[in-house]
């Protein structure tokens, strides 16, 4: 599928003809976006902010995984250990060290991204079904070290955080907390977009294309698929640590297989290889309990509801519905939402001769 | 042409998988500026030839040379560096990315900016770098003649210029020595004379030593400068192609042996 361009917009340098956001229309799109998502603590409440909160921290470490996944065509399913060894590190800086926490933030990324490269060292030697179980080994590895440090993690207890200070200005409630993450979530997405046109991210995407002809073009394979694993993690860290001090308590449980198939789900369902992919998948997997739910009490009192007794199964009905809608997808929509997007897209531009 | 030493020279190599001699005992030498094929039948060993200079196999006996290196042992990586670029018999392009992307790969070796200062960008040059890039990779898509396509997805191109979308990132690679294998295989005759183009005036203009395997006689034998032939893995002959061809041994590789003594016009 050739680039669609509208006609009448000629790029006259290389510059103009690299941009992220290839035409005006979507440049001021995406400004008019984010100028709305700034209003949005005016408009929306606490409990609405939080689920913003978390697709954008979840977005980050699904962008993350969706660099292993779909740019590199590597496999991890032990993304959650890493999101929660970053927000273990956070914590962990900012109260034995007394780091600020908008300085561990970072450091929780770099952290993660170095045991995660130890981690994807295998990765330089296995393929497949064999990297998916050395990163299954890599999830219980971390379980198991979160469950015994006590040191560093508060053990069965969990650890106890703070919220974020500049200036003295504390960014302890929803309203404040969303801006900063919506910093974040532009400083990461910008920095994969930019990655993916560059020569790194390019090699990448060649080791996942073809990789024979990707050594031959003078690319390090073994290099490149664990710096893949490595920017995952830290991916995964920023995310996990902007978890952790938006929480303000970490838990030890939480960063089980389930979390880390749930990451896997928002990037398929996202789009593999597409970086807006990652934050609509991660928008999807959050928001689809919440509809689930308002299903659920839309039908209240209704004969399928007694039939189904939705109230008491309301839980086991959202993991179900997470199963269903990566089985569909996977089926009707391979390549995501990020696709259905593009279609809609281009449907538009078309409109009424739009076949 | 002068005698020089070799660009590319290689000594005795065999290689042999388990009980299979792909290649026994096969020596030659490529000179700077020419350009130089190998022929040869069905499963002669060009094919692995041709890897063992460009690293993916390793021979089991022998030494490859390149400008005066031993490259023997070096890994296929590490010789886009050192200036040897190649294509591949079956198509080998990155299917899901543009015509563009996948030329700009080729540049790998030559561009600077890691990973970091790829995700910064505009800060500490990662941009500039591109786009000085970019504009020479233009200069390879308009020699092969590629503008229309430089934004279509690699995959969904037809047949013929995918090969010629191998050979610009090949090119790309700004390499000293180009290996092609079969640079015209499943082409008509309008796309096989225009690649005989692309590749003469790579060697002309651009000044690149190329290594070649084709099985188009008529071409072998118009734009080469020397040919070597290659059967059951064995070096048969080698010289001009008006030497070659005419070569007994060549004759009776591809005609077999009846055939070969009473029609010497044949191939």
């Amino acid at each position: 599928m050739t680039a669609m361009t509208p006609c009448g917009d000629w790029r006259a340098s290389y510059a103009a003809d690299t941009t992220i956001f290839p035409t005006r229309n979507s440049r001021i799109a995406l400004l008019l976006g984010i100028v709305l998502l700034c209003c949005a603590p005016l408009v929306f409440d606490r409990y609405e902010l939080s689920l913003l909160i978390n697709i954008g921290f979840l977005g980050i470490a699904a962008l993350g995984l969706n660099i292993l996944v779909g740019f590199t065509g590597q496999i991890s399913i032990g993304h959650a250990a890493f999101f929660g060894l970053g927000a273990f590190i956070s914590a962990y800086l900012h109260e034995r060290f007394h780091v600020p926490v908008l300085l561990c933030i970072p450091l929780a990324g770099l952290g993660t991204a170095l045991i995660g490269l130890v981690f994807g060292a295998p990765a330089a030697r296995l393929k497949g079904l064999y990297l998916a179980i050395a990163t299954l080994a890599a999830q219980f590895i971390l379980e198991d070290f979160f469950a015994r440090a006590q040191w560093f993690t508060g053990g069965v207890a969990g650890r106890m955080t703070e919220s974020p200070v500049l200036f003295g200005f504390a960014f302890d409630r929803d309203e404040s907390y969303f801006y900063l993450t919506l910093a974040w979530v532009i400083i990461m997405f910008v920095g994969a977009a930019n990655l993916m046109r560059t020569r790194d991210g390019r090699a990448l995407v060649a080791v996942r294309d073809h990789y024979l002809s990707a050594e031959m073009m003078g690319i390090n394979l073994a290099y490149y698929r664990t710096l893949s694993f490595g920017i995952a993690s830290l991916y995964a860290g920023i995310g996990g640590a902007l978890y952790a001090h938006y929480l303000l308590f970490v838990s030890v449980e939480a960063f089980n297989i389930l979390f880390s198939i749930q990451f896997l789900g928002m990037v398929i369902i996202g789009g593999l290889g597409s970086v807006m992919g990652s934050l609509m998948g991660a928008a999807f997997m959050v928001m689809l309990p919440e509809v689930t739910q308002w299903g659920a009490d839309l039908l209240a009192g209704s004969s399928i509801d007694r039939a189904l007794k939705l109230g008491a199964s309301i839980s086991f009905l959202r993991e179900m519905v997470v199963g269903a809608a990566i089985i569909l997808f996977l089926i009707f929509e391979p390549d995501g939402l990020a696709r259905r997007w593009r279609l809609i897209k281009a449907y538009w531009k078309l409109y009424p001769f739009s076949h | 042409m002068a005698e020089e030493s070799p660009i590319l020279a290689v000594e005795g190599v065999s290689l042999r998988f388990g009980g299979v001699r792909a290649l026994t005992d096969v020596s030659f030498t490529v000179r700077p500026g020419e350009i130089f094929s190998i022929i040869g039948p069905n499963g002669a060993g060009k094919t692995s030839m041709v890897n063992c200079v460009s690293g993916r196999y390793r021979p089991t006996e022998g030494v490859v040379r390149f400008g005066g290196q031993d490259i023997t042992r070096l890994g296929p990586n590490r010789r886009a560096g050192l200036g040897i670029g190649r294509t591949f018999q079956n198509l080998a392009l990155f299917g899901h990315m543009s015509v563009l992307d996948n030329i700009m790969v080729g540049r790998h070796h030559l561009l600077k900016a890691g990973f970091l200062r790829g995700m910064l960008y505009w800060i500490g040059g990662a941009q500039t770098e591109e786009l000085a890039h970019r504009r020479e990779v233009e200069e390879i898509i308009d020699f092969l003649e590629i503008q229309p396509v430089r934004k279509a997805i690699a995959g969904t191109l037809p047949y013929g210029l995918r090969k010629r979308v191998e050979l610009a990132r090949a090119i790309a690679l700004k390499p000293r020595l180009i290996l092609l294998d079969e640079p015209m295989a499943g082409m008509n005759l309008e796309e096989k004379e225009d690649m005989a183009r692309f590749i003469t005036d790579l060697n002309e203009e651009w000044g690149m030593t190329v290594l070649m395997i084709e099985h188009d006689m008529g071409v072998v034998m118009d734009i080469s400068h020397r040919v070597m032939v290659l059967d059951f893995g064995r070096k048969i002959a080698e010289g001009s192609p008006e030497a070659v061809m005419a070569h007994p041994e060549v004759k009776r590789a591809y005609l077999g042996k009846d055939l070969a003594e009473p029609e010497p016009a044949a191939a």
